[in-house]
């Protein structure tokens, strides 16, 4: 149990009486930072969170956006990272469970899945290894089972989640609009728990989630179950269509005590149950146990006397347990009794609005000297180099990872895995294009312009698939926020997050902060985590095969701007620099001239550059594209640098575009004209990729050989060490 | 006609092979849930992918013991052409309707990946379109789907021409590079790679034409002009 002393005095004061002790685990579970959102719910609010395709509607989980023609789309984005860190399986497992039956609690039916995974040194640290090889394998043997692809994501090991993970699931649901759930209830309705039995999983994982990771907590961590997770959706999708659902609720941290605390307080109404009636995995638990329990694949449903008979039929055809567990009341008590006895009556207003915290933030001492450029040993041998970063964990293919995710199933999947952002069709024939992008080594040095990077990343993914964004779900991940260091660069991130969202018009749908991600050794690096929803009208972007005689154009400057680049820190193992910045401005120009040159179908292919630059995002679209090219350095547009910061630099804002010779004049007169900065760069053709600067050659390689290291560097790794 | 998609708790390409059936090739299907039983109306049976009770034990052992596998069999026996894909096919192993076993792949891992079939018999409700040895672009996505037979049965399966398609390379180490297999009249067949997932052009990289085969096949066989 975690309340602070002050809490208690709070409560005390606000109930008036001393509080049971069923009381107490249940305030101590809902007003965890985990739940409460304590330290950050005051900033969170100056995110924008409308926009004409929001649809906002009470008690809901997950964001929902109307993509035209009577169909809505939900998405969520959550993590698991104190547990994960402990048992990666069951961690990362029940971490795509929760976010799922977000988006199911909106009454749509998930999608897709998408996962931002990250770890310690895996070359260096077999932990780190164990962790991420198990992490994946959870997320796989979960979302296969359930049917739901698993599309996308990104995979990112470094020192600062040594002896820790980082788990972040977003899951993205499609309905129609009228079967939205419309939170609602009235007296005498009957609460329902439906789904797996209540057992001693989970005791106190949404505490244990917010505090620092110290010590092995087992018993916090709860058991997946894929096939009732399954099950689950198909019955709740099934009561829904037959009108059943009056209020749905998933039962995430903080289990039952959250649940029915939320739901009475955003209905306006109050609950009575008896615990004696929720089904449970063993005898002798007790009220306690039973409100706080995290078991997994439950679902908390609100329906009439007239409809309780029609919605047990559906269970029982499902062999789900359904218990109908209380009923709704006027006022806005939670009245939690085990038979005839009292263990808990206390209103839910108190209970899901914790007192809110003002963090002190001051800027962190380091980030005084971070910025200073430092003189590095100059490279001999750039074609080496090259085979390094692409081998190197961060930047090889993640073929290992979505090999093992089905991310077929379903038969939405258009752009698979692997590119830039996914691509799912719509039954309206539209096309959401998604992707999550996270850089704490950005983040670290400047914990705004990280912020807003990630952002850009993201949308550049989106924009690469011809999708215009029109959603954003943040995850904000930072350690200890009693540290005003660490709160300082929560603030900042945030508050770039926001400017960014509201110059650019996409709405945040949804989201999450997590903080104390934290071990002994020390806090993570700031991990701001965005996802960004895009959607193409229609047509979408199928590239055709890169061909000898295509055209490789650059759009956008490149700049000075190394600090936090994986050629900075994976080459020359140092952590300092410049961090790139968006110019707000370029970023749009950029934005618009890509998505209108791809619309009028003039370009074959589009390609961001970010890790590793333009040299690995040539060399992505090369192998890839099983296709050589002939690359000039003397003709990319920016600052002049020294040949390793233009082949390795990640200023934002920087498209590849792949042109057909013959449609080169109709793109220039479009890149002129939207006065964009580009310069045609390189020429397709051969079997071999090369850099050349003025009549030296930089870099020399064969695809193919670059290819074998790209795909196999990071099984190799995994299996290997 | 009418085909029939058989629901088992936890399958999870029932909708998908639906939409494939019904949007794509017109035809008329029904889901059948696994407590019910078969209507004799119906002219072909598909036994959909997913974790029928979450593979718990082994893939597709406890749903072969469903109720509505009987009825299966009964028309098995009528020769009504059935189909199994993925965990259908490791339901029908299980049930007895086909030989061998599926065992976890090489890798130990999952897979989801493209691969190229071979077509080695084209005289399966399934596989009549197709030109013995033609090739076809199709996803697998499966942790046990290493199909595996004793050499005694594989000769067997030689001898009665069982072997219906074979991966064009070693995939996840299955005898013979086996991919799928019939019975010996040739009417039940199944398969692990996911043909409703081949036959849309959106969503198919490569070629969605000879994936359509399989499908065209059974209306040619029930002699439906498509």
């Amino acid at each position: 149990m975690s309340l602070e002393p002050q809490e208690i005095v709070d409560l005390k004061s606000k109930i008036g009486r001393e509080p049971t002790s069923t009381e107490l685990q249940i305030v101590a579970a809902e007003w965890s930072e985990h739940c409460s959102y304590k330290s950050s719910k005051k900033h969170l609010k100056m995110l924008p969170m409308t926009g004409p395709l929001v649809i906002s509607e009470k008690g809901y989980d997950s964001g929902v956006l109307d993509v035209g023609d009577g169909y809505v789309i939900t998405a969520h984005i959550e993590s698991h990272n104190h547990p994960s860190a402990v048992e990666p399986y069951g961690g990362a497992a029940t971490g795509v469970g929760g976010v799922i039956r977000d988006i199911l609690s909106a009454g749509t039916r998930p999608i897709a899945i998408f996962d931002g995974l990250r770890f310690g040194n895996i070359e260096k640290d077999p932990q780190a290894r164990w962790l991420f090889k198990n992490a994946v394998t959870g997320i796989a043997d979960y979302g296969n089972c359930l049917g739901i692809p698993t599309i996308g994501g990104e995979v990112e090991f470094d020192e600062c989640y040594s002896n820790y993970a980082l788990v972040d699931v977003a899951a993205v649901g499609f309905g129609k609009k009228e079967n939205l759930i419309k939170n609602h209830a009235n007296k005498g309705d009957l609460v329902v728990l439906m789904g797996g039995a209540t057992g001693r999983d989970g005791i106190g994982g949404s505490q244990f989630a917010s505090d620092s990771l110290e010590s092995e907590n087992r018993s916090a961590v709860q058991i997946p179950d894929p096939f009732i997770e399954k099950l689950i959706i198909e019955a709740i999708l099934e009561a829904r269509n037959h009108h059943l659902i009056k209020a749905l609720k998933d039962l995430g941290g903080g289990g039952l005590s959250c649940a029915l605390s939320e739901t009475a307080d955003t209905l306006g109404i109050g609950i009575e149950m008896d615990v004696d009636k929720v089904h449970t995995r063993e005898p002798g638990m007790d009220p306690d146990e039973i409100m706080i329990s995290e078991s997994q694949e439950r679902m908390l449903i609100i329906t009439s006397k007239q409809k309780l008979k029609k919605l047990q039929e559906i269970c029982k055809k499902f062999r789900i347990a359904c218990s109908v567990i209380g009923h709704v009341t006027s006022g806005n008590l939670l009245h939690v009794k085990k038979g005839n006895k009292t263990f808990a009556n206390i209103s839910t207003e108190i209970v899901a609005n914790a007192p809110l915290l003002d963090r002190t933030s001051k800027k962190p001492a380091y980030l005084e000297t971070i910025q200073k450029e430092k003189k590095l040993r100059p490279i001999s041998n750039f074609s080496k180099t090259m085979m390094a970063l692409i081998s190197s964990p961060n930047i090889a293919s993640k073929i290992w990872v979505y090999g093992q995710y089905d991310h077929e199933v379903g038969i939405r999947t258009v752009v698979k895995p692997g590119q830039d952002a996914s691509v799912l069709r719509l039954d309206n024939g539209k096309f959401l294009s998604v992707k999550i992008d996270g850089n704490p080594k950005h983040c670290y040095i400047n914990p705004r312009e990280g912020a807003i990077g990630c952002f850009e990343e993201a949308c550049r993914n989106v924009v690469c698939t011809g999708a215009r964004p029109i959603g954003m779900l943040d995850h904000l991940q930072f350690g200890n926020p009693e540290n005003p260091e660490i709160f300082w660069t929560f603030l900042e991130s945030l508050k770039g997050i926001t400017d960014f969202a509201k110059y650019f018009k996409i709405p945040c749908i949804g989201g999450k902060v997590s903080l104390y991600n934290e071990t002994p050794a020390g806090p993570i690096k700031p991990t701001p985590l965005i996802g960004v929803l895009g959607l193409i009208d229609k047509n979408s972007l199928i590239s055709p095969k890169v061909e000898d005689e295509d055209c490789l154009i650059i759009i956008g400057d490149t700049k000075n701007e190394l600090g936090g680049s994986e050629y900075y820190e994976y080459i020359h193992h140092f952590v300092g620099g410049n961090c790139p910045i968006v110019d707000f401005k370029e970023s749009k120009r950029n934005m618009e001239t890509v998505l209108h040159v791809i619309k009028k179908g003039i370009i074959k292919n589009a390609h961001d550059c970010s890790k590793g630059g333009l040299a690995v995002g040539a060399f992505e679209l090369c192998m890839t594209n099983q296709i050589g090219c002939q690359i000039s350095l003397d003709k990319v547009p920016g600052e002049k640098l020294d040949s390793d910061k233009i082949l390795f630099s990640e200023s934002h804002s920087r498209y590849l575009l792949v042109v057909e010779k013959k449609n080169f004049q109709k793109l220039e007169t479009i890149l002129q004209k939207n006065k964009v900065s580009y310069r045609m760069i390189g020429k397709f053709g051969g079997n071999k990729i090369q850099f050349n600067r003025g009549k030296k050659s930089l870099i020399d390689l064969s695809v193919d050989k670059a290819q074998k290291a790209w795909i196999n560097s990071l099984r190799e790794l995994v299996l290997n060490g | 006609m009418n085909v029939g998609v058989v629901v088992f708790p936890g399958s999870n390409c029932d909708r998908d092979m639906f939409h494939v059936l019904t949007d794509v090739f017109n035809l008329n299907a029904q889901y059948f849930w696994h407590e019910k039983g078969l209507p004799n109306n119906i002219d072909a049976v598909i036994l959909p992918g997913g974790f029928s009770y979450g593979d718990r034990l082994r893939a597709g052992v406890i749903a072969a013991h469903s109720p509505i596998i009987k009825d299966v069999q009964k028309m098995a026996e009528k020769g009504i052409p059935i189909l199994g894909v993925c965990n259908g096919f490791q339901i029908l192993v299980e049930s007895g309707l086909l030989p061998g076993v599926l065992l976890k792949n090489n890798s130990l891992n999952f897979m989801c990946k493209w691969t190229n079939l071979v077509v080695e018999n084209n005289s399966t409700p399934f596989t009549s379109q197709f030109k013995l040895n033609q090739k076809i672009p199709i996803p697998i996505a499966n942790g046990e789907g290493r199909y595996f037979v004793d050499e005694t049965t594989l000769k067997k399966l030689k001898k009665h021409n069982q072997i219906v398609f074979k991966y064009d390379k070693v995939v996840n180490g299955s005898s013979d590079r086996i991919a799928g297999v019939c019975n010996e009249d040739g009417n039940v067949v199944g398969m692990m790679p996911h043909p409703e997932r081949a036959v849309e052009s959106e969503i198919n990289p490569i070629d969605n034409k000879p994936s359509s085969l399989i499908f065209e096949s059974l209306l040619s066989t029930m002699g439906v002009k498509h």
